[in-house]
């Protein structure tokens, strides 16, 4: 009866949540968007992480989990003030308007 | 009870991540990232990773999603203006979208066939008291070189925040 839910179905959804990150980033045109998008791709990443620590009753995938959430904030706190800066700047958030290196 | 408590978490995670997406406007994806953070959470702790489900909450949920909602309000970001999209996006974008996710899938199902079943409870390492140990005994140096980094990071921040370019 309780036979638990196998180990892949954690990673299709890790797949599934990445894929939905990939989909924002590509297609929106928000910056602030698409930098949620990121998080969620992040967010998919560490679930992998935590279902391989199950797998082999390894606590260091926990670790590596941490070390991503640290990243992410640190980037997140970096990201935003660029965000911040740009809009003050340009004006905008639309990065098909963020275009001075094109010309 | 473990497969209902999974299907219904990650059905949340995946609708939620699917708003996220689909949502015109900033401040209902961020709410959406919540959900999915929140749900994540949960799952977690069915995996027995019982700090990593609580930092997530405190970190993830709380103290970042804070940090995009108040730039978003800062900001006064409304709704994304529609533009046309490249004829490359319309009509290979989805199914390239699908091709990645078919792949990954398509792996993961190949490269662990017969992974082990996930019973909460079964896997009992992940207690902030064991987590704690590795951390700073096996893992201490990474650890100190994140102090760095999220120093790096404040002043960064500051530093971008305040200036004025040119």
């Amino acid at each position: 009866m309780m036979t638990g839910v196998p180990l892949s179905w954690y990673l299709i959804l890790s797949v599934v949540l990445f894929s939905l990150g990939v989909a924002g980033f590509l297609f929106r045109r928000n910056i602030i968007t698409i930098f949620m998008s990121i998080e969620l791709m992040l967010n998919a990443v560490n679930l992998s992480f935590v279902s391989f620590s199950y797998e082999l009753k390894s606590v260091n995938g926990h670790l590596y989990t941490l070390f991503v959430m640290v990243v992410a904030a640190a980037e997140a706190a970096v990201g935003l003030a660029i965000i911040l800066t740009v809009f003050k700047n340009r004006g905008t958030l639309n990065v098909d308007e963020l275009n001075s290196l094109k010309n | 009870m473990d497969v209902i408590l999974f299907l219904a978490f990650a059905t949340i995670a995946v609708v939620c991540g699917v708003n996220v997406v689909l949502q015109t406007h900033p401040i209902s994806s961020a709410v959406s990232l919540i959900g999915v953070m929140g749900s994540l959470a949960v799952l977690y702790l069915l995996l027995g990773a019982e700090f990593i489900a609580a930092a997530q909450v405190i970190v993830y949920a709380g103290a970042i999603m804070v940090l995009f909602l108040f730039v978003i309000m800062l900001l006064n970001a409304g709704e994304e203006t529609r533009r046309g999209r490249s004829r490359l996006v319309q009509f290979l974008g989805l199914p390239l979208l699908v091709t990645l996710l078919g792949l990954f899938s398509y792996l993961v199902l190949r490269l662990f066939p017969n992974a082990s079943h996930v019973r909460f409870g079964a896997f009992q390492g992940g207690t902030p008291a064991k987590f704690g140990r590795v951390l700073f005994t096996e893992f201490l140096l990474p650890f100190e070189v994140t102090s760095v980094l999220i120093l790096i990071a404040i002043l960064g921040a500051i530093v971008l925040a305040r200036k004025e370019i040119e």
